[in-house]
């Protein structure tokens, strides 16, 4: 079954043997494969078919830039589209699908679109499928969509998990190649802390793929060494199968460890990747260098590989492409294929290399093996149907031959692997050198090595590597002696062939997005002639591997197309992430119901253990209402709440509003400049209602100003405005005023806070402290506070109801929360005590007409709220001139009313529109809308709060509630925004 | 983006939340400004290409407010200063 | 030349070597009646409806690199009208009816897809916010849905329904929102604008403007001085750096939004949603990528690229709301400049120099209002006067406090 293995020692354990199945087909391997190497050491060559054309695909590469070799991995929840079947580390059992393909990946329906490809040229569809109109969501676009895409998603939840790890290192060295190799053991060596990343599951780079010589071992030897000196190292953390993605501000780098994708599921307690974002003071760049293509005629046939690829197969994999494979190079590099294939035994029948002079040290060693040579020659195009059978060769005397050939290696020369130098915006420079894009301005941090940085033999690779890690040693206070080693001379020469200009059938600029010569021709002829018009009118470098094997081809092409240079034409930012990353994996942690975290309040337990129904209130997870045995219906649960607290006695926990504690001698001069009503004044002992307005002159808060000690405040915000107002407040503080003295501490966490609310309230409270504070009216009159002794800790009471009953509210030490809840609604058993939540809290407000977070929505002011009376017009504070604007005093703006619905049964809904009776249903008439509404159990009708135009000559009047959506249009009476008790007298009794 | 606080050290941008132009709050501390300069003050404000001063709040941390000094083009941070104890 | 299926396959028969450019690259005159600064969305259409609207066709549009490379050609494509207040929403209405004709009008598939615009809320508050959102569309004419979690989950069943967070309780649903092919906006307005005689000058950096006296009367660029009756700024993201040449200052600021696409998947999310309980909004393109986004980064910014902490942001917003995206990878990811105003709405206006006027301060919505604001900015440079329909977009409601504040977050741009 391995057709294609070879003999002799690679990376691979021969003597284990795995089990896959690719297309339900079964197949074996070794560990150390990959999918692309097991498949090929099969004998097959199909993989997939194109996303357009559906032509049959093969396998390009043997690395993370791989356009072609796409594949559906894994099944159910688990299945991963689109991963690349050269960077699928093989394990036994793995099942892998082709993508794109019906009914089978050899014979496939969708190729129907090659035939019509002079249709589908590139940005066809935005000359056609306009007429008729309509058709465009029903018939065009639906149809459209079912040919896109590649690889199927799984909808099921992904079952696995993910981790996220931050790191800080001294050096970062992304790449394991010879550069970065030598940079991390220079630096290492001098003790600096050391992150290497590797993509690979094996380090090495090139060195498993070529067969070097290092100080007279093997390339890949000499790497296992350097790799296991450096493991040793305790300061050394040596990654494999990571991926540096991108590049971000503050010498951050992210990084993907894939830490189970290597297994058929992650062990237990395991992530399946891990998600690092590593701060390095000193970050080498080793990422080597991709080889490109050579556009010509069939260079997407199944069997055409890129020459670097080969020698990593036949070298590390000890697998061949084929049994006949040609090659067509550009420079040196790419004869190295042709001696490692005659190494190993596969036939070599023909080098085309399309320069006309190559040094004769090549010649003579090919001529030694018989091998036929071309030089100057040009592949025009390819044969076969499912695979390669045939090439087309030009010769420089213009003679075109037919060679038959099953696999053909391309060396189109290499580009700098730069990506991650050119995130932070750096914009990559052109060399004349290696016509090839070069880093440029890099940042002092970041330092480009090895072929990254254009040095492609070994030599230079480790010379620079070792220079750079050196430099990142001293830079961060280490001194490194720097190392050298010895290694074989290579010639590296090379002239770049973009295309075969005489090319015959589709030449592929783009393999995945099936972009082809002809497109970037017609690109060119329709005006889309800079590099980005190119890419975006033919999609040409957008596919999932950004174009990494071919898209400067491309650009040369266009160059020459349009008369340029190819540095002229520019090139196209690469974006991050380097290689795709796994959504999942950036999310971590944060997901279902660990999404946020939650925040109970201190008596949480308590609630549950009464049987609360609890609602979000922010991350705040509050009590909203209790249901007693036999209460099924919500409203019903309510009314009872709210009924018990105006006859009686109810306790709510009100933990969740803010507390934020004023201290020092400037604390009321700090406090009047924040707040719009006067607070200096509150006597010690007492407590006001106090406003704070935004700069813009908007309602920022409202809440409660207790004066606990002469230079002692307490302030209450509401629960979803805290962070607001304290970053407000310390705003205040430390940049507008930082000359006052005050101090402001947010002890919202440090304080548990119950409302006792009810006529019996104060009969409650005596039964629990009235030994420790008396709490007559005269004693503790509304809106008074003082402290106490409670559970033998500091507590404070405060005299002030929210829902318009005599009220009061316990403050106690987070810790005593549950005895404290416990002992009231012991003490206030015999009373009819009700626990009651925010809902029963929400009816109330609106019964007495207070405004909260619906009401205070960040475009009200404190006139539009009924509030404007409280504003000083005596003092400066935050948010007093811009309140003055001429728009925001105008009488037409909607204020603050109260609405009752005429029909005492009808259904007042907020976010309704206030119309005028008889207005047609237009906005032009739309006159406010309804911001709050509830059903009244004390009023048995719906009531609500909202906000009207003229509002204050409109009492009395009977508009309209509209509310389209949900069907409703209610007449409603304007009314004072007091529904209970409108004297207020309740909260004195 | 990393920013070194003076109090907690160089933290990552996630701590910290932004206000911006760090010359609009002269005039909102000012009680003598008028109408005109308040509104400048909090709506027209600076937006350079270039070297920005500028308010953080470390929200996350410490809960200092900030004086930074950054290009917007590169996120370069050249100074870091303690609102409150800035020199006029 | 017109475009069909019949020019196509007409074209098809002779290897397709008869197409011309899409628009023509003009060379700079040295005077016109209206010059465009910027060669975006916005200054393209503002130039098509000169032309078609106001017969104006003595226009320039200089772009200082190619055009609709700027926030056009960076953004995630969602077109909808779901506004919520007065001063916004005709208008939006508006640009959402030329979007409907706008393939037709401008002879390029736009592929202009009316697939839904679905605004989730997880709570009760949420939910009566956007009742009154929905409910304002409805008085206008524009079609507005409320959805409960059961007819969501009939139409996505692959959220996250069980084991959520924030349980969705349901969503605003505005059919006729959906989605455009944002590079395909900019190359159909371009031809069209320039089948009608306007210049599209690429490579043509405005680096100052020309005055007589107070008034502008053209503009200094890297190709000479350019002369014009009228001067129009359409350069969202880098409006402050255009105007502080004119000497002015605006209520702007810069700001970077990332956008991000994912591998391209078999269709698998029929229309655009949004995350009500985080900052996450999704849709699949046709080409079967999942194009989404999130908030802005939240400091000022011209470079057109963000940081780890909105990413990680915006791909937990998206596993809280569909877990079965997390083994799909992110493809890539990106950044526009966005033009934040301090109240979230945009400015199109005549500026306190008589001859210069400003489309400006977009913020992160200005693709779907690409239509709109080209058709009242035109309006405006052809005739001195708003448009009815851009009336409220005055630079000075911030002094006046007629804001249009849509979120309520107040002058702070990085909230809206």
């Amino acid at each position: 079954m391995s057709v294609n293995r070879l003999e002799g020692e690679g990376a691979i354990e021969r003597e284990r043997t795995l089990s896959f199945k690719f297309d339900g087909r079964r197949y074996s391997a070794h560990p150390g494969d990959t999918l692309a190497s097991a498949l090929l050491a099969a004998g097959v060559s199909l993989v997939g078919r194109s996303f357009k054309y559906h032509r049959p695909r093969g396998i390009l590469t043997a690395g993370s830039e791989e356009p072609n070799a796409l594949v559906e991995l894994r099944s159910g929840a688990r299945r991963e589209p689109n991963t690349r079947a050269t960077m699928i580390e093989l394990f036994d059992g793995l099942q892998a699908c082709s993508q794109n393909a019906w009914p089978s990946r050899a014979f496939d329906l969708g190729a129907v679109n090659s035939a019509l490809s002079r249709l589908f040229v590139a940005g066809f569809y935005y000359k056609t499928f306009m007429w008729p109109a309509a058709w465009w969501e029903k018939v065009y676009e639906p149809a459209i969509r079912r040919v896109a895409g590649l690889g199927r998603a799984s909808a099921e939840s992904d079952p696995d998990c993910y981790e996220k790890v931050h790191a800080f290192c001294d050096v970062l060295v992304i790449g394991s190649g010879p550069a970065g190799l030598a940079a991390a053991l220079t630096a290492a060596r001098a003790g600096a802390r050391i992150i290497v990343c590797e993509e690979d599951f094996l380090p090495g780079g090139r060195l498993n793929g070529d067969r070097h010589e290092i100080d007279g071992t093997p390339g890949s030897n000499w790497a296992r060494t350097a790799v296991a000196e450096l493991r040793a190292l305790p300061q050394v953390q040596f990654m494999t199968r990571t991926t540096v993605f991108g590049a971000y501000d503050g010498e951050t780098y992210g990084a993907i460890e894939r830490v189970s994708d290597h297994l058929a599921v992650p062990l237990a307690h395991q992530p399946r990747q891990r998600f690092w974002k590593i701060v390095a003071r000193r970050t080498v760049l080793a990422s080597g260098a991709l080889e490109r293509t050579v556009v010509f005629g069939g260079n997407d046939r199944p069997g055409v590989m890129l020459a670097a690829a080969v020698r990593t197969y036949v070298n590390r994999f000890r697998v061949t492409p084929g049994r006949r494979v040609a090659l067509f190079t550009t420079g040196d590099d790419g004869w190295k294929t042709a001696f490692d294939l005659l190494a190993a035994q596969v036939e070599v029948p023909l080098i085309i290399d399309a320069r006309t002079q190559v040094s004769a040290a090549l010649l003579q060693r090919a001529r030694g093996h018989d091998v036929q040579v071309i030089l100057g020659g040009q592949v025009l195009s390819t044969a076969g149907s499912r695979a390669l059978r045939r090439i087309e060769v030009l010769d420089r005397g213009g003679r075109v031959r037919r060679v038959r050939v099953d696999a053909l290696s391309v060396a189109g020369g290499w580009s700098p692997n730069i990506a991650l130098a050119t995130h932070l915006g750096m914009r990559p420079r052109w060399s004349e050198t290696i016509n090839a894009h070069l880093s440029a301005d890099l940042p002092a941090s970041l330092c480009v090595v090895g072929a990254a940085a254009g040095e492609f033999s070994l030599a230079g690779a480790l010379r620079s590597g070792a220079a750079a890690g050196r430099e990142a040693a001293c830079s961060v206070g280490f001194a490194a002696p720097l190392p050298s080693w010895r290694t074989d001379d290579e010639l590296i020469d090379s002239t770049p062939l973009w295309f075969v200009p005489g090319s015959r059938g589709k030449a592929f600029v783009d393999y995945q997005h099936d972009v082809t010569a002809e497109d970037v021709a017609l690109a060119v002829r329709e005006g889309y002639r800079s590099a980005e018009h190119l890419k975006r009118y033919t999609t040409l470098g957008m596919g999932t591997d950004q174009g990494k094997t071919v898209q400067l081809n491309g650009h040369a092409l266009l160059a020459a197309r349009t008369g340029r240079e190819v540095a002229e034409v520019g090139t196209i930012a690469a974006r991050p992430p380097y290689t795709p990353v796994a959504i999942g994996a950036l999310a971590a942690r944060e997901r279902g119901r660990n999404f946020r975290p939650y925040r109970f309040t201190p008596s949480h337990r308590w609630a549950e253990a009464r049987g609360a129904v609890f609602v979000d209130a922010g991350q705040w997870r509050r009590a909203q209402w209790f249901p007693l045995p036999g209460e099924t219906d919500w409203r019903s649960t309510v009314a009872r709440e709210v009924n018990t607290v105006r006859a009686a006695v109810g306790v709510c926990d009100v933990s969740t509003l803010g507390k934020i504690d004023v201290q020092g001698h400037d604390a009321a001069s700090f406090l009047e400049r924040i707040y719009a009503n006067s607070v200096s004044t509150v006597p010690v002992g007492r407590v006001r209602y106090g406003l704070m307005l935004r700069a813009d002159g908007m309602v920022l808060d409202d809440g409660t100003v207790a004066r606990l000690a002469e230079g002692h405040y307490l302030l209450s915000t509401s629960t979803a405005h805290l962070g607001q107002v304290m970053r407000h407040l310390t705003y205040a503080q430390q940049v507008l005023w930082p000359q006052l003295d005050v101090q402001l501490t947010n002890v919202t966490e440090q304080w548990a806070q119950y409302a006792i609310a009810g006529p019996l309230a104060r009969t409650l409270l005596e039964q629990v402290c009235a030994d420790a504070l008396a709490l007559s009216n005269a004693d503790l009159p509304h809106m008074a506070c003082a402290p106490l002794r409670w559970l033998g800790q500091r507590a404070r009471v405060f005299r002030i109801s929210f829902c318009g009953e005599l009220g009061y509210e316990l403050a106690v030490p987070a810790r005593c929360a549950e005895p404290t809840v416990r002992a009231l609604m012991q003490a206030g058993e015999s009373l009819g005590v009700t626990p009651y939540g925010t809902e029963a809290l929400g009816v109330m407000r609106i019964e007495k007409g207070h405004v909260a977070g619906a009401e205070i929505n960040g475009t009200t002011t404190a006139q539009d709220l009924g509030l404007g009376r409280l504003v000083s017009q005596r003092k400066e504070f935050i948010g007093r001139v811009l309140a003055g604007r001429a728009a925001l005093s105008a009488p037409d703006r909607p204020s603050l009313v109260g609405l009752k619905p005429l029909d005492p049964q009808a259904r007042l809904t907020a976010g309704a529109h206030l119309l005028g009776m008889g207005a047609p249903a237009r906005l032009q008439n739309d006159q406010g809308f309804v911001s709050s509404s509830a059903f009244s159990p004390t009023l048995g009708r719906w009531i609500g709060l909202g906000f009207l135009s003229r509002a204050r000559e409109r009492l009395g009047e009977r508009i309209r509630a509209y509310d389209p959506l949900r069907n409703l249009d209610v007449p409603v009476e304007v009314v004072q925004p007091v529904f209970y008790d409108p004297e207020g007298l309740r909260v004195k009794g | 983006m990393r920013i070194n606080c003076p109090f907690c050290g160089e933290r990552d941008l996630s701590e910290f939340s932004y206000l911006g132009d760090a010359d609009s709050a002269k005039a909102i501390a000012s009680a003598a400004q008028s109408e005109r300069e308040q509104i400048d003050a909090v709506y027209l404000r600076a937006n350079p290409a270039g070297v920005h001063r500028e308010l953080w709040y470390h929200a996350f941390g410490c809960g200092s407010w900030l004086n930074v000094t950054r290009d917007t083009r590169t996120h370069e941070i050249f100074a870091v200063q303690l609102s409150r104890e800035r020199t006029p | 030349m017109r475009y069909s299926l019949f020019a196509l396959l007409r074209q098809g028969l002779m290897a397709h070597r008869g197409w011309t450019p899409a628009w023509r690259d003009a060379a700079p005159k040295s005077a016109y009646q209206v010059i465009i600064v910027g060669g975006g969305g916005h200054a393209l259409a503002t130039a098509y409806y000169l032309a078609k609207v106001h017969g104006i066709t003595d226009v320039a549009v200089l772009e200082k690199g190619a055009i609709g490379l700027g926030n056009v050609g960076r953004n995630t494509t969602i077109i909808r009208s779901n506004y919520l207040l007065p001063g916004n929403l005709p208008f939006y209405e508006f640009s959402m009816q030329l979007w409907e004709g706008l393939e037709q009008d401008l002879n390029y598939n736009a592929m202009v897809s009316q697939r839904g615009v679905l605004n989730l809320f997880h709570s009760d508050a949420q939910r009566d916010a956007f009742v009154r959102r929905g409910n304002a569309m409805r008085l206008h004419g524009v079609d507005a849905e409320l959805l409960d979690a059961a007819a969501v989950r009939r139409m996505l069943p692959f959220l996250e329904f069980d084991n959520a967070r924030f349980p969705i309780q349901g969503g605003l649903l505005q059919r006729r929102g959906g989605t455009a092919r944002h590079d395909a906006v900019v190359w159909g307005y371009a031809r069209a604008a320039s089948e009608r005689g306007v210049d599209i000058v690429q490579n043509c950096e405005v680096t100052g403007f020309l005055r007589a006296g107070e008034r502008i009367c053209g503009v200094q660029t890297t190709r000479g001085e350019i002369r014009a009756e009228t001067v129009g700024v359409a350069v969202a993201g880098n409006s402050s750096r255009v105007a502080a040449m004119a000497g002015l200052r605006l209520p702007i600021e810069s700001h970077v939004l990332q956008a991000f696409v994912s591998e391209a998947i078999k269709p698998l999310i029929p229309c655009v949603v949004t995350f009500g309980a985080g900052h996450f909004y999704i849709s699949q393109s046709d080409k079967g990528g999942l194009v989404f986004g999130g908030d802005i980064d939240g400091y000022n910014s011209y470079a057109q690229r963000g940081n780890l902490p909105t990413i990680e942001d915006v791909c937990a917003g998206g596993m809280a709301l569909m877990p079965g995206i997390g083994r799909l990878r992110l493809l890539r990811s990106w950044g526009g400049v966005m033009d934040m105003s301090m109240d979230g709405s945009p400015i199109i206006d005549r500026t306190p120099l008589p001859g210069l006027y400003l489309n400006a301060g977009w913020c992160y919505g200005g693709f779907k209002a690409t239509p709109a604001s080209g058709y009242c900015f035109a309006h405006l440079l052809a005739r001195g006067e708003s448009h009815e329909l851009a009336r409220a977009y005055r630079l000075e409601r911030f002094a006046s406090g007629d804001l249009i504040d849509e979120k309520g977050q107040g002058p702070q741009p990085n909230l809206h």
